[in-house]
């Protein structure tokens, strides 16, 4: 087994809520609650969940554009919680980040070639020369031309304007990449193309991912090992196949049976989970998903089941799994 | 019929380039450019830019092109109505209107422009800290120009005026001290607005320190807005200069400004019109001017207000 390039443990990010004439303190929401996993060199982890589960929380505190409340998080052996804000700007050469939405991820005043200079300014390439044969470098890498350089973002189609982002990530040289939903703002054919050049670069570059989205079938295509998030816990975290294939958390389980399959023949069996996703600012005690759980038992509403491992690299947080260890 | 040659003959396949389909011929506009191109097209805002510059040309050769000083007394030809020897006529000591005209218009546009250029800077500085630190600083630095704005304006003035003594000075110190507030909170609200983009966000990913994200992301985006006050902030500090010159709060003898012209001209309203007619108009031109390039301006700048 390769080194995990990046190892989060007991993650916590709670957002306080002001209210009152004073801007008291009143509650607080736990948009990430004490989740764990690691991500070997070279996979790509996938991370899905509903909107607000807190998966997008997660990829900001790894680049710290969120501090963390609680936990580590542990790049190549260095604690990413504890650098100072100047080493953290140097160890951003080594994360990057893919943005979701490709029209507002660009300056719209800076041409293609400022937007992919930007980070080797930054980063301390002084040369003018180098650093334009780098973006001619960098736009060819995502399959666009060199005279794209000087147009201007409105001047693109949504897929090229997501290829000028990843370029714009790459041109640092990561070696992780969180990318938080980069497909999900684009039409189904564009997905395929920026998918495919997403798995394309990891192969050249030998890119680690982070993927967080919350289409379960773009998640299986691109992604090694998936995580399922709901209400800012991870409840399955398992190998793409054997996720997929056996889910052991009921929450995947009816997730899972919610993705449409293109066959008419098959007749599914859809799990319907009964009401919403209750308020973050006000969890249910137990496990985050007994009100709405079709296979729920008496501990679940007051213990919170801890993340094991059910199989052998098959992590669940569910009472069902709870005596087999 | 036969004599047509096979119709299918006629068509040569081009085929498609792929390597230009993608090209655009039309050259790549600067969102600056593009704004122009639209300001052109606003007739009023044209006219607007067109008569600002005849009033600045006129300001920088007006007092050269007649052979009297806008200073020098002359009580043989107090008075005198406009005629070929005099323009604008001659004032009560025999002032020159035309010559004293265009140097209250250097002065007056002095003022508008140095108190506009002075509320820019000071605004963008602490509205854009204000904005984009965010939280307690934020607050508080806006509960201080709140603060300030609660003043009333003249009542500070006067103070001014008193403890520092008349002058172009005091008047534009007088004019900076709260007017670079709406200047603050216009670059706070855009600040706020834009400060959570993903472009900003991206480039704080990249490692960029705020003072690059401040003033290579944030302040050019809000640009537009910035400019539009700008232009109408312009207008509104001559007239305050006018205003204040016409209380006897101005400038001192023998310098001119539209506005110590006019309060001059008052009194003599009923025999000697033009004494208070040219610089009345001329303020008002102005003014008008700048309204119409802000208003064309801000047509321009915004994407959303373009047909």
């Amino acid at each position: 087994m390769t080194e995990a390039l990046l190892e989060v443990k007991h993650l916590k990010k709670v957002f306080p809520i002001h209210g009152g004439l004073f801007g008291r303190r009143v509650g607080e929401v736990k948009a990430v609650d004490d989740i764990s996993f690691y991500i070997k060199k070279g996979e790509t982890l996938g991370l899905v969940g509903e909107s607000g589960c807190g998966k997008s929380t997660t990829g900001r505190m790894l680049l710290r554009l969120l501090e963390p409340t609680e936990g580590t998080i542990r790049f190549e052996g260095q604690d990413l919680t504890k650098l100072s804000r100047e080493e953290m700007r140097k160890m951003r050469k080594e994360i990057q980040m893919v943005f979701q939405d490709p029209f507002a991820s660009l300056n719209p005043r800076h041409t293609v070639e400022k937007i992919l200079e930007e980070p080797l300014i930054v980063h301390g390439l002084k040369s003018k020369t180098e650093r334009k044969k780098r973006v001619q470098e960098l736009l060819e890498i995502v399959g666009l031309s060199s005279w794209h350089a000087n147009r201007y973002p409105h001047q693109f189609s949504g897929g090229q304007r997501q290829r000028i982002g990843i370029a714009r990530a790459l041109a640092v040289h990561p070696k992780l990449i969180v990318a938080d939903e980069p497909v999900s703002a684009l039409d189904v054919s564009i997905q395929a193309q920026v998918l495919n050049l997403l798995q394309d670069l990891q192969k050249e570059f030998g890119l680690t991912y982070l993927f967080i989205a919350h289409d379960l079938g773009v998640v299986r295509h691109i992604s090694d090992r998936v995580g399922v998030m709901y209400l800012g816990q991870m409840m399955e975290l398992a190998d793409s196949e054997a996720l997929y294939d056996s889910p052991k958390h009921p929450y995947t389980e009816a997730l899972l049976s919610a993705v449409p399959v293109p066959d008419v023949d098959i007749k599914k069996e859809r799990i319907v989970l009964k009401g919403d996703v209750p308020s973050p600012a006000n969890p249910p005690a137990g496990c985050p998903f007994h009100l709405r759980c079709p296979k729920v038992m008496e501990a679940c509403a007051s213990i919170r089941p801890a993340f094991r491992e059910v199989e052998p690299g098959h992590y669940a947080a569910c009472h069902l799994y709870g005596e087999q260890l | 019929m036969s004599a047509l040659p096979n119709k299918k003959d006629k068509f040569v396949v081009v085929g498609s380039q792929a390597d230009h389909a993608e090209k655009i011929n039309k050259p790549s506009l600067s969102f600056w450019k593009e704004a122009w191109l639209h300001f052109k097209k606003n007739k009023l805002a044209m006219f607007g830019a067109l008569l600002l510059i005849v009033l600045i040309t006129m300001a920088a050769i007006g007092p050269h092109i007649v052979k009297y000083d806008y200073a020098t007394n002359d009580l043989m030809n107090s008075n005198q109505p406009p005629s070929k020897e005099h323009w604008f006529g001659t004032d009560d000591l025999g002032r020159d209107v035309f010559a004293r005209t265009w140097e209250g218009a250097r002065i007056s546009l002095f003022i508008g422009i140095a108190a506009a250029l002075i509320d820019l800077a000071i605004g963008i500085i602490w509205g854009g800290i204000a904005g984009y630190k965010g939280g307690r600083v934020d607050e508080i630095m806006m509960r201080i120009a709140d603060i300030l704005y609660g003043i009333p304006n003249l009542l500070m003035i006067i103070i001014l005026m008193v403890v520092l003594g008349q002058g172009l000075g005091t008047m534009i110190l007088a004019m900076t001290i709260t007017g670079w507030i709406g200047m603050a909170r216009i670059v706070r609200g855009q600040v706020l607005q834009l400060k959570t983009q993903e472009f900003v966000l991206a480039s704080r990913t990249l490692g960029a320190d705020s003072r690059r994200i401040l003033f290579k992301h944030l302040i050019p985006n809000s640009m537009g807005p910035i400019l539009v006050t700008l232009t109408l902030t312009i207008p509104t500090a001559i007239f305050t200069e006018a205003f204040l010159s016409f209380l006897g709060l101005g400038l001192n003898p023998p310098l001119a400004s539209w506005g110590t012209m006019a309060s001059d001209g008052l009194p003599a309203l009923e025999y000697f019109p033009w004494r208070l007619f040219f610089p009345a108009t001329f303020i008002c031109l102005t003014i008008f001017a700048f309204n119409v390039i802000g208003d064309g301006l801000r047509d321009a700048l915004d994407p959303r207000l373009r047909k």
